[in-house]
């Protein structure tokens, strides 16, 4: 036992010490957190909205399905058919972007990414923090530049919402310019409260949309290890019997 | 009943078989926690079987569809996503469960007199074990599968005169590209997989014939009862079947708490920079193996000196390949006259610590960049330097500190209770 | 050391945890056997077809592809309609009363809901050829001169009149399907969809 916790203190000594480091978890800030909850069917239907109103216009989704959707997050297919398939023939289509990816590759300079996945190769804080960090810029084409993803080719799809932001940016110890803070040019029909909700419903949307099988495999789980410890028991008992034999 | 195994028996030496390696296999009794992994090494090749040929059934071995249909398998197919998740942490469970196994050998002079067949058997496993994964984290097709391939064959460069022409002729293009995809599919589905599968039958045979080893190091077969049986040996089954099933138990319950709780095991398992489609353009910031590879890949980068006329690119894939190769070496490496770390010095006990360390601490290492500056003022480059230096020393100072080594008095009968 | 006495607590355990065994190994079975189903890519694929029936001309056919199987839809003339009696003793099955070949609703002399469209899976019911479109009577058909219009399978020879009936001495034992389909408007059908849902 001794021997296992000095093991276990040199496994966690490097993990702890070296850890310190390296980048900004969100570019060139930290990243803010965002309170992810696929158990609330209300805000990932608002996410799916937002998400199908505006997304999906440049972005696809092209790994989902509109019907596995409605599905999961308890839409019906009516409401799906009637208010979220402006892009696809069928309820069980495809997400793709209604932009042909062509066309967003001559308006933009890059074809905007599939978004099916994005929430896992960049992780939900990142995603949060990124939607909520557009900041006006003169010098970028698109009049818009982002804290997060420095030189972003995306314009700020929902400055209407948040409204207009300028980025004040100080000189740290070292001389170099690091961002400081947001200051509002504009205000957006969202207070700054409604705007953040409305961006953690979006983060919560694109959590479930990288991967839908995290709505059941928790569940799932919990079964899975009830029963392996029940048989455990059993085993357990089993083993001690027939090693009652040996001397 | 009888009859029908009577009639099998006389074509098929089914009851020998089961009587030879199950039911009258006299194996130590006092095995450990220790001696789980083998079995459960076993078990998790046959769930990589298992799950792979279901994953083969929904996968495209193609550049422009295979990414899409790791995510169909993850969506579209009916508990396609239990069955990815299953094999994506198997893979990194196999060289947990290995490793453990291996580790065994070290502490119990497993690999020693009489079973140096069994370990060198064992050391082929490993190396298939490794070409099996490398191929395998090239299918998905993510990022960080189609950079990380990229770099590790353009290792084969390094080789002189020949090396450009092999790693072209690996690859089947320039770079790697739908020749390589389908290629390392071929050989990660059948080739490598048929030849495991008859290296850890042989392995076992191997075992079967000279008898488990325990941690005392001792042979039970030199205690021999009237009945001619091992004294100190019960037989597999039904005692260690019965056993061997608490500890599948077990392992099953921590495979699924990762399988359902967290399959990515915060990038460990599963990379972020994966669930982005190969991009021939766009290279990940850092390019890490998983992390079964990155005590090896650490090595590899270690040396950024020329000397003898040989440059730093080739001594690390010289040092990198003498890394693995010298465990084949270790039953001869090994003077001691005792086999169990139970009554060894400290010499052997503090050189094995230190081995152990090295290679978490360059297995950690690896997954960094080498250039950022860690611990005490030192960038990583020179911590793996050092590292590398004590793993070396563990394996050529061994002869040495194994012959000086002071041991205790090795009991002729088991330990027990 | 192994006694082969019999020790009840023993035996209770073993079946307990050969029981416990033998469902967990059936549950873990499970998902593997579940996911050879069809996929959502393919239910997707396989979903209801809408088709526009009002640009097929009188005596024509259309054929669109349900669940990767290609379906015909033959606009009927009066003449072919008035041509399905006429062939009754020729057939197996005159009177579709083999309940699966058809819907309810397309168990009837034309075998369809509007006597003039004639909805079909063209799949022969023998092996799962697709028949030849032979529409036209008479011997510039290469089948006789009493042949009265309709499919001939170039597998095995199989015949089928306009309505999907299958003739008597050939290898096919069952009329073609009639796949579930309604009418969306007088111009729109749907196939694979019919009022009891979807098939």
């Amino acid at each position: 036992m001794r021997k296992l916790l000095i093991l276990m203190l040199i496994l966690g000594l490097p993990s702890g010490v070296l850890a310190a480091g390296g980048l900004k978890s969100c570019g060139t800030v930290e990243c803010d957190r965002v309170n992810i909850d696929l158990g609330d069917k209300a805000s990932l239907q608002n996410g799916a909205r937002i998400f199908v109103n505006f997304c999906l216009s440049c972005h696809s989704a092209s790994y989902m399905r509109y019907n596995r959707m409605g599905h999961d997050l308890g839409i019906s297919e009516e409401l799906v058919k009637g208010n979220l398939t402006f892009a696809a023939e069928k309820v069980s289509d495809l997400m793709k972007a209604v932009m042909p990816k062509e066309d967003a590759r001559q308006w933009f300079g890059v074809a905007p990414p599939d978004l099916s996945l994005i929430a896992r190769s960049r992780k939900p804080a990142w995603v949060y923090t990124y939607m909520r960090s557009f900041y006006r810029d003169n010098k970028s084409p698109s009049g818009w530049n982002n804290v997060v993803f420095a030189n972003v080719a995306m314009p700020h799809v929902l400055y209407e919402w948040q409204g207009d932001q300028r980025a004040v940016f100080k000189k740290d110890v070292h001389g170099v310019e690091v961002f400081d803070r947001f200051e509002i040019e504009r205000v957006g029909t969202m207070d700054p409260k409604e705007y953040d909700r409305a961006m953690r419903d979006l983060t919560n949307f694109l959590t479930y949309l990288g991967e839908p099988a995290k709505l059941v495999r928790y569940k799932i789980g919990v079964y899975v290890l009830i029963f392996l410890a029940i048989f455990l028991v059993f085993a357990y008992l089993l083993k001690k019997e027939y090693w009652k034999d040996v001397h | 009943m009888e009859k029908l195994l009577a009639w099998i028996d006389d074509r098929f030496p089914l009851t020998k078989v089961w009587k030879e390696h199950l039911a009258e296999y006299y194996a130590p009794k006092n095995f450990n926690f220790w001696y789980y992994f083998g079995s459960l090494a076993l078990l998790v090749l046959v769930i990589q079987i298992v799950t792979g040929i279901f994953l083969t059934m929904h996968y495209k071995p193609d550049t422009e569809l295979a990414f899409a249909s790791v995510e169909y398998i993850m969506r579209d197919v009916e508990w396609g996503w239990l069955i990815r998740y299953m094999h994506s942490t198997g893979a990194s469970f196999f060289f947990i469960m290995v490793y453990l196994h291996m580790f065994r050998a070290l502490l119990y002079g497993s690999h020693r007199h009489p079973r140096e067949l069994v370990w060198l058997i064992g050391m082929f496993i490993y190396i298939a074990l490794m070409a099996e994964a490398f191929m395998g984290y090239l299918l998905p097709w993510g990022n960080m599968s189609y950079w990380g391939a990229q770099v590790i064959v353009s290792l084969f460069d390094a080789i002189p005169v020949i090396g450009p022409a092999l790693s072209e002729w690996l690859r089947g293009d320039f770079v790697v590209s739908d020749a390589t995809l389908n290629r390392f599919f071929a050989f990660h589905v059948i080739a490598i997989p048929l030849i495991l599968v008859a290296l850890v039958f042989m392995h076992i045979v191997a075992l079967h014939q000279v008898g488990s080893n325990n941690p005392d190091g001792i042979e039970i077969k030199k205690t021999k009862g009237a009945d001619g049986l091992p004294v100190d040996g019960i037989p597999f089954h039904p005692y260690y079947t019965v056993k061997d099933i608490v500890g599948v138990t077990v392992f099953l319950m921590i495979f699924a708490a990762v399988i359902f709780f967290a399959p990515e095991l915060w990038g460990w398992f599963l990379e972020p920079d994966n669930f982005v489609p190969a991009n021939i353009l766009q290279t990940p910031s850092e390019i890490v193996p998983l992390w079964y590879f990155t005590p090896f890949y650490s090595i590899l980068r270690a040396n950024v000196y020329n000397f003898f006329w040989i440059d730093a690119k080739l001594w690390g894939v010289i040092f990198m390949g003498l890394s693995i190769v010298i465990f084949f070496f270790l039953p001869w490496l090994d003077r001691s006259p005792a086999k169990s770390i139970r009554y060894r010095g400290k010499m052997y006990k503090t050189a094995l610590g230190v081995f152990v360390v090295s290679f978490i601490i360059l297995g950690y290492l690896g997954t960094k960049s080498p250039e950022v500056v860690s611990l005490f003022w030192f960038k990583n480059v020179f911590w793996v330097q050092g590292f590398t230096v004590l793993y070396f020393a563990f394996f050529f100072l061994m002869p040495l500190y194994t012959k000086f080594d002071k041991i205790k008095p090795v009991p002729e009968r088991v330990t027990w209770k | 050391m192994s006694n082969e006495v019999v020790n009840p607590r023993r035996r209770r355990l073993l079946a307990i945890t050969s029981g416990l065994g033998v469902v967990g190994t059936a549950l873990a079975v499970t998902p593997f056997v579940l996911s050879m189903l069809p996929s959502a890519r393919a239910k997707a694929a396989g979903a209801p077809v809408e088709v526009d029936i009002s640009k097929i001309e009188s005596g024509q056919l259309l054929t669109v592809e349900w669940r990767g199987k290609p379906v015909w839809i033959l606009r009927r003339t009066p003449e072919m309609l008035k041509s399905l009696p006429e062939v009754d003793p020729l057939l197996v099955d005159p009177e579709s009363t083999v309940v699966d070949q058809q819907p309810a609703y397309a168990q009837n002399v034309p075998r369809s809901i509007k006597p003039e469209f004639l909805v079909l899976v063209g799949i022969c019911t023998h092996l799962g050829c697709s028949p030849d479109k032979r529409l036209e009577a008479g011997a510039g058909s290469g089948l006789g001169d009493n042949w009265k219009g309709g499919f001939f399978c170039p597998c095995h020879g199989s015949k089928f009149d306009l309505a999907g009936r299958v003739y008597k001495n050939v290898p096919a034992p069952t009329n073609l399907v009639v796949p579930p389909h309604a009418y969306l408007s007088d111009s729109r059908i749907i196939i694979g969809a019919d009022q009891r849902g979807t098939a």
